[in-house]
């Protein structure tokens, strides 16, 4: 979502490249179009839009990617 | 379609259910003529789905047959009875107990070609479903989640892979359908993991789009969200709908905090008087509700609009614009600038606190953020509160 933003540089979603096998499939879940495919690979393309919601995670067959927030 | 038997017709079940009927009812022969010409002057397509002791959902059309047995077809229109309860569950009234019963459902002329759309069971989602499948014919598998949406559910782990697995293994969806293919809304991806459903049930997970309301067009479009079906939203009106809830969860606290309020305002020179604890409470009290309606309906409201990017700080821009004509209004009841000041804090706290509040509601904060913003504006927050308290016993001597 562009017009509605929340605090930056929070999140904790890491996604590690050299695991990324390319299946799209984060691109897909992810409510807020954190990512986009280049080269075959996943990219983050808008961290700051991360709501750390966990869909990417739980749909990624490679374990590429992270998200960890506290209790809240 | 031929496949599914008596698909459309009610003739086989009239049949064993008018047995059932005659033995039930064989001590006093007479009854069974009144039945029988009874039904037959007014035929209800429900009757032999009828049991002693159940109630039929409103929103029932007719049952079919399947290789799986009778399953309920639904109707696409929403009933008089759907539209108040749904307002009355927007206002927050039975908001727990709003559920459907988890299970397979048939929309329009279902086949074994059709599609299988999965929800949740808190019946506004399955109303909202519903109400956008007009002239499709699909199946609907609900899940049980304990009455909650898609995305809350699944978030909390009802919404689970173990719970779809279960659901399509229960309600034997390889007899219904020829192929292996189940639409799962996209926001239902935080709980259930596509690879793992096809482990465990043989059937693959499309994601389907976000909104119900796209659903004909990725349907038409062969099973292909575009960019805007894949992202969340939060319009002026998703904010408008949620405020009934938000003000309804603050009413039992709010009460008592008018009660304090009351007791307060009693504390003066005379160490207390009535008097004074009705007067000084009451505009107090408009101290509170300017506090209220800023933080749980003017900021969700004007949300984009009000500047920074936490809601706690936007609660205290709009608590503090909102409550400058409310006490320009009551100043003439107040003497002195020490009880306005404490009044201003008031409402101005409440509404900050309120809008923070607003965060778990969004469709875009993350649990990182709102962590980072409570420790940093609760201390405020509290802080705020013991001064004005402070300030509003001082005014009144």
């Amino acid at each position: 979502m562009k017009e509605l933003r929340y605090i930056d540089d929070v999140s904790t979603l890491v996604l590690d490249k050299e695991k990324c096998i390319g299946c799209s499939l984060c691109t897909q879940v992810c409510p807020q179009a954190v990512f986009e495919m280049r080269d075959n690979k996943a990219n983050i393309i808008d961290f700051n839009a991360c709501m750390e919601c966990g869909a990417c995670v739980n749909n990624c067959p490679s374990e590429a990617i992270s998200v960890s927030p506290g209790v809240g | 379609m031929d496949k599914i038997e008596g698909c459309g017709s009610n003739e086989s079940p009239k049949k064993k259910n008018l047995k059932i009927s005659t033995f039930d009812v064989n001590i006093m022969s007479s009854m069974d003529e009144i039945a029988l010409s009874g039904s037959a002057e007014l035929p209800n397509p429900l009757a032999d789905y009828e049991k002693p002791g159940y109630k039929m959902c409103s929103y029932v059309d007719k049952f079919i047959q399947t290789d799986a047995g009778a399953i309920p077809i639904i109707k696409s229109k929403l009933g008089k009875d759907d539209l108040f309860s749904t307002f009355y569950v927007r206002c927050g009234i039975k908001r727990n107990k709003y559920i459907v019963v988890p299970g397979l459902y048939g929309i329009g002329k279902p086949d074994k070609n059709s599609e299988v759309l999965v929800t949740a069971n808190f019946k506004l989602t399955f109303d909202h479903l519903r109400k956008q499948l007009d002239d499709i014919n699909a199946w609907i598998l609900v899940l049980d989640t304990k009455g909650i949406n898609v995305w809350c559910a699944a978030g909390k782990g009802t919404f689970s892979t173990l719970e779809l697995v279960r659901k399509i293994k229960d309600c034997n969806l390889e007899k219904i359908v020829d192929h292996k293919r189940i639409i799962v809304p996209q926001l239902g991806a935080t709980g259930v993991a596509a690879r793992d459903v096809k482990k465990l049930s043989g059937f693959r997970v499309v994601d389907g789009p976000i909104r119900a309301n796209d659903i004909p067009a990725f349907l038409k479009n062969k099973r292909q969200a575009d960019k805007n079906m894949r992202q969340v939203t939060f319009s002026l009106y998703e904010r408008f709908i949620l405020t009934p809830v938000e003000i309804q969860i603050v009413l039992k606290p709010a009460l008592i905090t008018a009660l304090a309020l009351f007791i307060i305002s009693g504390f003066g020179p005379g160490i207390f008087s009535f008097s004074s604890a009705w007067e000084r409470g009451t505009i107090s009290f408009f101290a509170l509700i300017t506090g209220i309606v800023s933080g749980a309906f003017v900021t969700p409201m004007l949300l984009p609009f009000i500047p920074s990017r936490e809601f706690a700080l936007k609660g205290i821009i709009a608590g503090s614009i909102f409550s400058i004509p409310v006490l320009l209004i009551i100043s003439s009841a107040i003497s002195g600038a020490a009880g306005l000041f404490a009044l201003f804090l008031f409402s101005v706290t409440i509404s900050s606190y309120l809008a923070m509040n607003f965060t778990g509601a969004t469709s875009f904060t993350s649990p990182s953020g709102v962590e980072k913003e409570m420790k940093r504006y609760i201390p405020v927050q509290l802080a705020s509160l013991v001064i004005s308290t402070g300030l509003w016993i001082y005014s009144a001597f």
